[in-house]
């Protein structure tokens, strides 16, 4: 092992200090470390890359190559052509079990810390105003991008480079979709997503706030401005356990609490109107990454925190960093056992949840145990629980537009490309894979733009 | 020139009531009766519903009328005629289902009133036969009354103190004309939840449609924090997305209550703090 080197762990900030704060937990490397890391690939890996564990292929030995050579504009050229904003896709993707989880050092050692190296070229990029120039020549065609998550940033910063005249719209008062509203400051700072808004602006993109695509605009109204329009609207909506109590003053969904306290900003209140109720010992339903991200900003607003999963430990579905971040953080976790109650001492506001025992029972799906009852319940006291148990594609747009094909799912229905049922009106992202990942919403915004520019070149 | 989210004019009703007139072009050509708005009064501020009262989409202004209640609305009576508000948002939530009934009966209490006042016309020019019940605290409280008697054939008055039409609330009334043979198609109540409820009550088994305009606590305003959300016949749905008018006699009026208070001490702190800072 310790002949291909020990792989780069980026330095954290201490947990007892970071837990009191807001700010980034992790620290972007130095281009020391990244040079670094980055030659232990050239160094030790003979085999080539074969890209697979990557939803959008960005060619990790190409830009990890021109890392160890320390030409770091280089690498933020190639990072960009598949991965837009690395800045970010290096924060927030799942790397243990896509590139680092396909490196080949993995099996005979550790893996290259990729995540890593690719956020420190998308800061350093940041940092030094690197622009790649755009070339191409204006088209004199309109698209409208509505959503302005990761599948609306990308397909509007393609589609502008491709020389469209690019309106972004956007239902609320700040763009980023989940990664304004969701993620937390602490693992994605607000400043890289502002960077990344003032660059789409620079490229000529119109950015339009507080317009709700469905009612204040249909998509009718839409096609008659704009030869084309892309839905890039998320899987926002929450599903609910539909457990007795569940409405309970005193129960929040993770949007709502992540709403309030990252886009709301309920964690200044009352600087910031908006309020937050923090209980003292709060329950986070679920182990996903919402739940992660819930959990640990209602431990930095003073909560005792458990999280709750009616499967296991190694089940656990957030980003495995987080997880350890959580644990480290003293976030504490209460495995095989699932929500089958909420009561209440005055009526009003939870006191505790009745619990049921779960075992692990046949693989599903996933391939992972499906959680079995086994009967057995136990009670919780709580006076908070914030409930993280994932959300159906948002259901707006398909509401209003009734020639808009969806799935029973309510999923948008799209060919490979993302043309859906009406003609010049094209999806990607969350709306049409249902929750998934940043990533694979931006590959879908940047294949998305190019169908687009195909389908307009025509007429 | 008047600028978008620009004040165009603003008056006081009532004491604390306004109703003020803004710049809204977008909203106020796609508006429909028993819609609402979504506004930030500053950078810092919650986002609040507000009905839309009223709109000219040729111009392109939206009325609201407002009660102070707590910092947002003290905040928003803080602009003056030409400042300019943060954030709107809208048309949001679904449109009243109007259609001809026969006889609607509809019922407003306090801000309610002018709430229901875009519904009772929309119905009106439907061609119903449109009984109005209004009703407040005291006749210094109650607003709107000229407005509703346009839409309507007829109008009753109530007020707590019998300060003027019939002392009582607005549910004593309904109860009257259902007690004197008067025969509803529809119902519409907006105001507040314990009003709503209560008519809920007298009309079920009697009028067989019947919608009321919830105000629950939201956030987001576009269906995904779920902040809004209400049984409703043994389902949970949105207030902002499923509504904001449900079907009165599935609504669990209990829950809705309770939700409504789940922010009273935050409510009191913020408050307290928006006078510390001498502004009100
Ligand atoms: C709390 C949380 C943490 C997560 N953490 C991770 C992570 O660490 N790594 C990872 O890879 N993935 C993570 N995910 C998943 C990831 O964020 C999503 O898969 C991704 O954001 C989807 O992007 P999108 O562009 O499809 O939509 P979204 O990011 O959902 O953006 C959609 C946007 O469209 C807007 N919109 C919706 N309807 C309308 C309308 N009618 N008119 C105008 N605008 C509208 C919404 O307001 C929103 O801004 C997380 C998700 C959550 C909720
Ligand atoms: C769809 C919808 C339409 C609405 N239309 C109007 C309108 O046209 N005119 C109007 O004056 N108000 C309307 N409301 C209510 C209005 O949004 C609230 O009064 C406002 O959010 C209060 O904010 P605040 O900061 O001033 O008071 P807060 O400090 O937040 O609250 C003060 C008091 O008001 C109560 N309250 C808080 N939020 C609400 C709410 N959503 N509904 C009822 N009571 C609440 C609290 O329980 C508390 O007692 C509407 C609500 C909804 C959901």
């Amino acid at each position: 092992m310790s002949k291909i080197g020990h792989r780069l762990e980026p330095k954290t900030r201490p947990p007892e200090i970071r837990k009191k704060d807001f700010e980034e937990v992790e620290l972007t490397i130095s281009p020391e470390e990244a040079i670094k890391e980055a030659s232990r690939d050239i160094k030790f890996c003979a085999a080539p890359c074969s890209f697979r564990g990557c939803p959008v292929n960005v060619n990790i030995p190409g830009f990890l190559k021109k890392v160890s050579e320390g030409d770091f504009k280089e690498a933020y050229k190639i990072l960009i052509q598949n991965t837009p904003v690395p800045s970010i896709t290096g924060r927030v993707c799942q790397q243990e079990i896509q590139c680092e989880g396909q490196c080949v050092l993995r099996r005979v050692g550790e893996p290259i810390a990729i995540g890593a190296v690719e956020r420190f070229v998308g800061d350093w990029a940041l940092e030094n105003n690197i622009e790649i120039p755009v070339t191409s020549e204006k088209k004199h065609k309109k698209v409208a991008v509505v959503g302005s998550g990761p599948s609306g940033i990308v397909a509007a910063a393609d589609l502008a480079r491709m020389g469209y005249d690019v309106t972004m719209y956007e239902a609320f008062h700040i763009p980023g979709g989940v990664l304004a509203y969701g993620i937390p400051e602490f693992r994605l700072p607000k400043r890289i997503l502002r960077k990344e808004f003032e660059r789409l602006q620079n490229l000529g993109v119109n950015i339009e706030l507080g317009v709700v695509v469905g009612t204040t605009y249909t998509i009718p109204e839409l096609l008659k401005d704009y030869n084309a329009v892309f839905l890039g609207v998320g899987a926002g909506r929450p599903i609910f356990l539909n457990v007795p109590g569940e409405n309970l003053a005193g129960i929040y969904t993770a949007n709502e609490f992540l709403t309030r306290v990252n886009l709301m900003k309920a964690y200044m209140f009352p600087e910031y109107d908006t309020p937050i109720h923090v209980g003292k010992k709060v329950a986070v339903i679920g182990a996903g990454n919402t739940a992660m991200d819930a959990a640990r900003s209602a431990l930095r607003l003073g909560a005792d925190v458990y999280v709750i999963y009616r499967r296991g430990r190694n089940e656990v579905s957030a980003r495995a960093v987080e997880f350890k971040h959580a644990e480290e953080e003293g976030v504490k976790f209460i495995f095989w056992a699932a929500p089958v109650e909420f009561e209440s001492n005055d009526g009003i506001n939870v006191s505790s949840i009745k619990l049921m025992k779960m075992k692990p029972g046949e693989p599903d799906r996933s391939g992972r145990p499906r959680p079995v009852p086994t009967g057995e319940t136990f009670n919780f006291d709580t006076d908070m629980v914030i409930t993280a148990i994932g959300f159906y594609p948002n259901p707006l747009i398909p509401q209003m537009t009734p020639d808009l094909k969806v799935d029973d799912h309510g999923r948008v229905v799209v060919d490979i490309e993302g043309r859906t049922s009406i003609p010049r009106v094209y999806a990607g992202g969350d709306i049409v894979t249902g929750e998934s990942t940043v990533i694979e919403a931006m590959g879908w915004g940047r294949r998305v733009a190019r169908t687009i520019d195909k389908d307009l070149q025509k007429i | 020139m008047i600028k978008e989210r620009q004040i165009i004019y603003k008056k006081e009703l009532a004491t604390n009531i306004y109703e003020m007139l803004i710049e809204a072009p977008k909203v106020a050509r796609a508006a429909h009766a028993g819609q609402f708005v979504l506004i930030m009064v500053d950078e810092k501020g919650e986002r609040v519903p507000m009905t839309l009262v009223d709109w000219n989409p040729e111009v392109g202004w939206i009325k609201i009328v407002y009660q102070e209640v707590g910092t947002s609305t003290i905040k928003l009576s803080m602009k003056k005629v030409g400042d300019e508000i943060y954030y709107i948002a809208g048309p949001l939530g679904h449109p009243s289902r109007v259609s001809k009934f026969g006889n609607v009966l509809m019922v407003g209490g306090g801000v309610g009133i002018p709430a229901l006042y875009p519904i009772a016309r929309e119905l009106k020019r439907l061609g119903n036969r449109v009984i109005t019940v209004i009703g407040a605290k005291t006749s210094n409280a109650l607003i709107y009354e000229k407005e509703m008697s346009e839409v309507s054939d007829e109008v009753y008055i109530t007020t707590d103190n019998g300060s003027k039409g019939i002392k009582g609330f607005t549910v004593d009334a309904v109860k009257l004309l259902l007690n004197n043979g008067e025969k509803f198609d529809a119902v519409w109540a907006v105001g507040p939840a314990l009003m709503m409820k209560a008519v809920a009550e007298v009309t079920n088994g009697k009028i067989p449609v019947s919608y009321s305009s919830l105000n629950s606590i939201m956030v987001c305003g576009v269906g995904m924090c779920g902040a809004c959300r209400v049984t409703v016949g043994n389902k949970t749905l949105l207030t902002c997305v499923d509504g904001p008018e449900f079907d009165s006699y599935q609504v669990n009026w209990k829950e809705l209550t309770i939700r409504l208070q789940a922010y009273k001490k935050e409510e009191m702190i913020s408050l307290e703090m928006l006078k510390g800072a001498g502004k009100v």
